[in-house]
């Protein structure tokens, strides 16, 4: 019998949606602060200013969405805990690793069957964290330049001092391309998922259920 | 109305110290500027300028040792340089610059003599000025001076100081003599005088607007001004460029110059385009400016180079591009084009992928349970 299991909690599934929605606008607002060539013939525009606003304002959402998600590493099921994004940690997680990296390069026939996120997922997932940690970290550093005196600067100061300005300014940019080239992977991984484990993949990022047969297990 | 007398008196010059400025040949409203100049720059009530007249004034002025070593004599150039209201008259005959190797008129022996003299009679009250970095490779040999180390001179002369003012980035943070791969092991003066009160002024050259400044207020108050992390005074270093400058406007509307000499490079747009640093540079330029307020790069049309920053010539080239290049990248290489190829290499994977994935049957998770359509 089909089973029908909630794998991700309602924190998970806000949490990735509000991480898609800012991830999305702030790489198209960073993008334009880095390179900025929409053409202004109005001096009295505010063209580079809204973009930086808004790039603040999700910022901010971005960044109290990932803490929140971080957060919930620990309090949160088997499948959202911290435990899930290590495999490496268990025996079990490693033959899933082996197994899920065999089934992509095509050198075996059924991917490890699992409920939660799979092994080479959970590891790209800790990646991607390690890069939103750093995204916010050089963002926060950045900002708080405007004030030296300010709360963020002091906040921030280490970094600056150990990385400086600029480093921390080109880290913040590589990432934006790094976490794109992450989303392409990811929707395509998760289509691919989706389509073969027919466990409903896709539609557990909004709903939260997948249809889990323990017999696969 | 008697606090109203004590307001214009603490405002005012005193009368008799703008006659003796005049007797000297400095006219009342030259001097009247300089004073009024030193409380702005110092951010000072007004109330300060008739303190700041009677310190300048004041016996216990402290000779100046002034040393120059990596460096390109740019920092003594600016100072000599300044015509702020005849600053030069009023700090540099006025306070005992007693050592000082491009305008003293001693020489050799005598001129080691001298400064051996002030060190000894003004042990912990003369102020040390330090113009460029101190090589520390091979024992220090890579500048001597009177047959002695830059490091050795160094140390004792700002060891015994009342306090040390590093000027220009290469005294201040090694600047260009300590840029990579450093050949001297230059350092700055800070690191080569660990335990002495140093002011940095970094700037390449420093405003010679800001060393007036400091030393006026060090002859006002008998101390340095208050100073931020890297050792800089808050008053000249507290405020980034980029948030003072006069072309703001033109960046928060999205106008830059694209190149030098186009249309929006004529019309006074931004130069963040052109690689401006700006936005990473901490320095009063855009108030106070340089050579008399007259200009400063960004005025002039050049992006800001980010001269007054630690590792400048390592950290903000390419001068002419927003972004340093990416470490093991072609020089040519863009941060945006290794990331479009990221982008691009993901895309191209992943689709070759699905498309093998898609034409291959046999992997299905086991679906027996189900029925199946068709
Ligand atoms: C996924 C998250 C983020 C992405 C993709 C992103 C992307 C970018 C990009 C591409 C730039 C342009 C960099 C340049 O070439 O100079 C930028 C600038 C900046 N970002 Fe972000 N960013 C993110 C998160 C953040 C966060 C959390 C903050 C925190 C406040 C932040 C603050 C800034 C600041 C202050 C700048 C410089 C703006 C300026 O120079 O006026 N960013 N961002
Ligand atoms: C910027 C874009 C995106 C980022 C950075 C991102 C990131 C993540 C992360 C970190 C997780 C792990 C969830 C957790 O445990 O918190 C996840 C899971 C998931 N995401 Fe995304 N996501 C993005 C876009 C999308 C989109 C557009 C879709 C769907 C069309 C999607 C579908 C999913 C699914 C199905 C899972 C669950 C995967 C599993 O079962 O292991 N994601 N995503
Ligand atoms: S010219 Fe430079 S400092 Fe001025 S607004 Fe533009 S980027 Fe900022």
């Amino acid at each position: 019998m089909l089973q029908i299991r909630y794998v991700w909690e309602w924190p998970v599934r806000l949490t990735h949606w509000f991480n898609v929605i800012s991830i999305i606008a702030l790489a198209v607002t960073g993008i334009y602060i880095g390179n900025p060539n929409i053409s202004v013939p109005e001096t009295g525009s505010f063209v580079m200013g809204w973009m930086r606003m808004v790039h603040f304002g999700f910022a901010y959402l971005f960044s109290v969405s990932v803490i929140v998600r971080l957060l919930w590493m620990f309090i949160g099921n088997e499948y959202a805990s911290w435990r899930a994004f290590m495999p490496w940690l268990t025996k079990e997680g490693w033959s899933h690793i082996v197994g899920t990296f065999c089934y992509y390069t095509f050198l075996r026939r059924k991917v490890p069957y699992v409920v939660g996120h799979n092994a080479l997922a959970a590891m790209a997932y800790s990646f991607v964290f390690l890069l939103f940690a750093v995204q916010v970290i050089s963002g926060f550093s950045l900002y708080g330049q405007y004030d030296p005196n300010g709360l963020w600067a002091s906040v921030t100061a280490p970094f600056l001092s150990l990385f400086g300005n600029q480093v921390l300014r080109l880290t913040h940019h590589m990432i934006t391309w790094l976490l794109i080239g992450f989303a392409i992977h990811h929707v395509y991984s998760a289509w691919l998922m989706d389509v073969k484990e027919k466990n409903g993949t896709l539609s557990s990022i909004f709903g939260g259920y997948k249809f889990i047969d323990p017999k696969d297990l | 109305m008697q606090k109203e007398e004590k307001q214009v008196l603490d405002g005012m010059v005193p009368e008799d110290i703008l006659q003796r400025w005049e007797t000297r040949g400095v006219s009342r409203r030259d001097f009247m500027k300089f004073c009024s100049v030193m409380t702005a720059t110092l951010a000072l009530p007004v109330t300060m300028m008739g303190k700041i007249a009677e310190a300048i004034e004041g016996d216990n002025r402290p000779p100046v040792l002034w040393m120059e070593f990596l460096g390109c004599t740019g920092d003594t150039e600016a100072f000599l340089r300044a015509n702020q209201p005849t600053a030069t008259e009023i700090i540099l005959d006025y306070l005992s610059i007693d050592y000082h190797e491009t305008i003293m008129a001693a020489a050799g022996h005598q001129a080691e003599a001298a400064k051996r003299q002030t060190m000894e009679k003004y042990k912990g009250k003369y102020i040390a000025i330090v113009e460029g970095s101190i090589p520390t490779a091979e024992g220090g040999i890579h500048c001597t001076v009177g047959g002695d180390s830059a490091l050795n001179i160094v140390r004792e002369v700002c060891g015994n100081a009342a306090a040390t003012i590093a000027v220009g980035s290469c005294a201040s943070f090694g600047g260009i003599p300590a840029a990579a791969p450093n050949p001297t092991a230059a350092i700055s003066v800070s690191k080569a005088v660990p335990g002495a009160t140093v002011m940095n002024l970094p700037g390449c050259p420093l405003n010679a607007t800001n060393l007036t400044a400091a030393i006026v207020h060090f002859l006002t108050f008998g101390k340095l001004p208050a100073t931020d992390s890297l050792g800089r005074p808050k008053f000249a270093y507290g405020k980034r460029i980029h948030d003072n400058c006069e072309r703001r406007a033109h960046f928060d509307a999205g106008q830059y110059a694209e190149g030098f000499g186009d249309a929006g490079h004529r019309q006074g747009w931004c130069l963040y385009k052109l690689g401006c640093k700006g936005p990473e540079t901490f320095h009063n330029c855009p108030t106070v400016r340089y050579n008399e307020g007259t200009s400063w790069p960004v005025q002039a049309g050049h992006g800001c180079i980010g001269c007054s920053e630690p590792q400048f010539w390592d950290t903000m080239t390419p001068f002419y591009e927003r972004l340093p290049n990416v470490p093991g990248f072609g020089i040519e290489a863009t941060a945006d084009k290794i990331g479009l190829g990221i982008a691009a290499a993901t895309a191209v994977a992943f689709g070759a992928h699905g498309v093998a994935s898609a034409l291959r049957k046999d992997d299905n998770s086991d679906t027996d349970p189900v029925e199946k359509e068709g």
